[in-house]
């Protein structure tokens, strides 16, 4: 039996990117918050410079309780089998995966938001792709500004705006929708490689801009500035300059004294009345049971966490699971297009041996629809990313461009000399929800308690296809032109667990086809709202999490509004 | 009876040491003692005379592997980063260390993988090269890794190449990892590829194209903020060090002497 505690306004379920952000203007607005995380408190001392044990045995991943509940993978509902990773890409801790994220911080193109009546309006409705569940978002991104200017404020992104009030500016990335408001640091700085990227973009005649970053470019709120010192890719902040929520949202809304941080909190189950109303979480610490009442449950784990509670939660009101009388968890779910890179060689060495995934040059001409697709097969594009990331284990473990054996002594020649002249571009590119990519509970691996993991099934499809095509010829492009010797293009790969998953408790007007509505909380238990990339219904071209926290923040703020309503 | 099996090391000759470990043969011999030694200080890495004060030894155990089977694997790495004109390899940065001990660690998972992979590599050897793995020159022992890398050596389960690749991927990280773990000693493996070092700060003049930078030659946990002095920190490899391998790196390696800063 459950120890029964205390009543509170509101708990949170994982205080990470999204839960970190959302109990800030709760606590602000005077509700008491319960924040319950699965994992610890880390601290600059857990982030060494560690390649080994960050990067390849992934440690940050490791450490907590995300690695016992990997997500099966298989790419369509007849395959015969299911894969499983080793790794969980996400990782558990008070921040959680900000901690260790890339934290390239983008809003959303205006396109985004409007796919389904922006291409029907551009190039008719047979464009949309045969099977995709697409829809617009019940909002435009100037319903969504005002809250990722907050967000960008109050966890310190570095970039510089392209379009200001609707002055365009080349500094910033000129296709972006207007912004009210310029970044509250300028971009973190360039470097010798970034610089001759940009100059070969511009010779092209394309639009390079340095990206946006959680990350501080000066000191920023009493955090440091970067160090840039190359072990930020998956290695966590050692001066706290990254913008985790662990630094900035969490203490800020701790010291409001409304917000309560319990760790090691594993939630199993969220509790649901006869009446459909949800009235509290079932949790474990340290091997004893609890029961955490509240008016208003915030689900805010990750895309495969958040999916995997609700089919979990089963009840009267809810026999096939929370919120899914419609059947709509787990449905629209997609992980982004991020494979199909494309690796080059140079003949000079580019000393990428220091800064930081965030640290490069964007051009965002070949994103969304920001090119004339008429005579194209194909919706969508992606963003090009060239950054200085590099470390000794794989840089020595390179693509040797057919040019070298893969051991022996003219393999140690090739690596002396060109460790430092490759590069590898980072290729964020449109994917679509589809009929049949779906997530749901693995009928037989469990975790170490005995639940159901979650399940993949998802492949990608032809229009996906088409973009990392198109975009790896751009890519190849912008590489020779900088003078490159030689290109490799990396595979599509398969749509297994991913950092960039999205869907599953999609947001939209019409019940039918959406789990929460336009303000996050759930079409069918009005005092659940739902946090995190799985309400978004598009990717666009760029990482999900400051979209994520735009939309926490967004619907944290409306329950703070209307809290007797939704309270009742 | 430890004290007096150390001195007696220090003064063995390299015959009478390989003799001890019951190995026969000189390529593969020569690996154990010579991985202990700077970099600089071996020339050609085959039949270097090793003078007793060059061989002051360490006191060190093998933790994983047979001696057999820890001199199969030093011929092995040996011959996928050689020691030659562009250098130290594998055996300089002390590579097959590396794997014996993560084999008890990190990598346990893959000991079975290399048990059987050794013993099939060495029955593989005999078959077409009449002698086992580490008593083959190093032509006959290149023919026999293009034999598993090309996976038409027979006898390897579930193949050769993957065991190939497996010895491989250790290799590059026992040669490239942070010296901590025990390998890339003197930093032979980020000298080898220009790597410029830890620093936990770097500046707009370092990032440029052409820095010219000096190596740091530092461990990650040279640096205080993320020695064991914190056993409490939330890792992996604290939890494990608190009870095993690292706690007695702690006591004996650490906070005595760098077991990596070996001149």
């Amino acid at each position: 039996m459950a120890i029964s505690l205390t009543k509170t306004d509101v708990v949170i379920v994982g205080l990470g990117a999204v839960g970190g952000v959302a109990a800030l203007p709760l606590a602000r607005a005077g509700l008491e918050v319960v924040g319950l995380e699965a994992g610890a408190w880390l601290t600059p001392a857990d982030f060494a410079p560690d390649e080994l044990r960050n990067n390849v045995r992934g440690w940050p991943q490791a450490v907590q309780k995300a690695n016992h509940e990997v997500p099966t993978h298989r790419p369509n509902a007849s395959a015969p089998y299911s894969t499983r990773p080793a790794i969980h890409p996400m990782m558990n801790a008070v921040g959680g995966t900000t901690l260790h994220y890339w934290a390239q911080s983008w809003r959303l193109n205006p396109w985004d938001f409007k796919v389904v009546s922006e291409t029907t309006r551009r190039y008719g409705a047979s464009r949309i792709p045969k099977g995709s569940t697409v829809e617009d978002w019940p909002f435009g991104l100037e319903e969504l500004e005002p809250h990722y200017e907050k967000v960008e404020y109050e966890l310190g992104v570095s970039g510089k705006a392209g379009n200001l009030n609707g002055k365009i500016d080349s500094r910033g990335n000129i296709f972006e929708g207007s912004r009210k408001r310029e970044y509250p640091m300028p971009p973190l700085r360039g470097t010798g490689f970034s610089e001759m990227m940009a100059t070969a973009a511009r010779k092209l005649e394309w639009h390079p801009f340095p990206g946006p970053a959680a990350i501080n470019s000066r000191t920023y709120q009493n955090r440091a500035g970067c160090a840039y010192h190359g072990y930020c890719n998956r290695g966590g902040c050692h001066v706290n300059a990254k913008g985790s929520t662990a630094v900035t949202t969490i203490p800020k809304a701790q010291e409001t004294g409304r917000l309560k941080v319990v760790t090691q909190a594993t939630v199993t189950t969220v509790e649901a009345d006869t009446d459909g109303r949800v009235s509290g979480v079932n949790y474990l610490k340290n091997g004893v049971e609890y029961f955490q009442p509240a008016d208003v449950v915030l689900l805010a784990s990750y895309v495969y966490e958040n999916v995997r509670v609700l089919l979990l939660s089963k009840s009267k009101a809810y026999p096939n699971g929370l919120s899914n009388n419609h059947r709509q968890v787990g449905r629209h779910y997609f992980s982004h297009n991020q494979g199909a890179s494309v690796t080059a060689l140079f003949p000079r060495n580019l000393n990428n041996w220091y800064g930081l995934p965030a640290q490069g040059t964007a051009v965002d001409d070949w994103a969304d629809d920001n090119f004339d697709h008429s005579g194209l097969d194909f919706i969508g594009g992606g963003n090009l990313w060239i950054y200085s990331d590099r470390r000794p284990i794989s840089a020595a473990d390179m693509n040797t461009f057919d040019r070298a054996p893969q051991w022996g002594s003219a393999w140690k020649a090739f690596v002396k000399e060109n460790a430092d002249r490759w590069n590898t571009a980072y290729l964020q590119k449109t994917t679509l929800p589809y009929e049949d990519n779906f997530l749901d509970l693995d009928p037989t691996v469990r975790d170490p308690l005995g639940f159901p993991v979650c399940r993949i099934t998802a492949d990608f499809k032809d229009n996906e296809k088409k973009v990392a095509a198109f975009i790896q010829d751009k890519m190849v492009q912008w590489f020779m032109t900088a003078g490159a010797v030689a290109t490799a293009r990396g595979q599509l790969g398969t749509m297994g667990p991913t950092t960039h998953a999205y869907g599953g408790t999609r947001m939209g007007n019409n019940p039918e086809t959406n789990v929460v509505d336009r303000w996050g909380f759930s079409h069918e238990a009005p005092n659940l709202g739902i946090l995190g990339a799985s309400v978004m219904g598009t990717s666009g071209a760029h990482n999900p999490t400051l979209t994520a926290q735009a939309l926490a923040w967004r619907t944290a703020e409306h329950l703070a509004k209307n809290w007797k309503t939704i309270r009742k | 009876m430890a004290n007096k099996t150390d001195d007696e090391r220090v003064t063995l000759s390299r015959r009478e040491l390989l003799k001890r470990v019951g190995i026969v043969g000189v390529a593969a011999a020569t690996v154990p003692a010579q991985a202990l030694v700077p970099a600089a200080e071996i020339a050609p890495p085959v039949e270097t005379s090793l003078s007793p004060q060059a061989v002051a030894l360490p006191r060190e155990a093998l933790e994983t592997f047979t001696a057999v089977e820890a001199a199969t694997v030093e011929a092995m790495v040996a011959r996928l980063i050689p020691t030659d004109e562009n250098g130290p390899g594998a055996r300089e940065a002390r590579a097959a260390h590396y794997i014996d001990r993560a084999l008890s660690g990190a990598l346990a998972s893959s000991l079975d993988a290399y048990r059987s992979g050794l013993s099939a590599l060495d029955s593989y050897a005999r078959a077409s090269k009449g002698a086992p793995f580490a008593q083959l020159s190093t032509e006959e022992q290149d023919a026999v890794l293009t034999d598993l890398e090309h996976n038409v050596a027979t006898g390897f389960a579930p193949n050769a190449s993957t065991f190939f690749n497996l010895v491989r991927t250790h290799t590059i990280q026992g040669t490239f990892s942070d010296p901590y773990y025990g390998g890339n000693a003197n930093f032979v493996g980020w000298d080898l590829i220009g790597y410029p070092g830890v620093r936990l700060a770097v500046t707009a003049n370092d990032q440029r194209l052409d820095p010219h930078l000096i190596p740091t030659h530092k461990s990650a946990y040279d640096y205080t903020m993320f020695s064991k002095t914190r056993p409490a920190r939330a890792s992996r490899e604290g939890r494990e060090g608190l009870e095993g391998r690292e706690g007695r790196e702690g006591r004996e390696g650490w906070e005595g002497r760098a077991p990596w800063r070996l001149a």
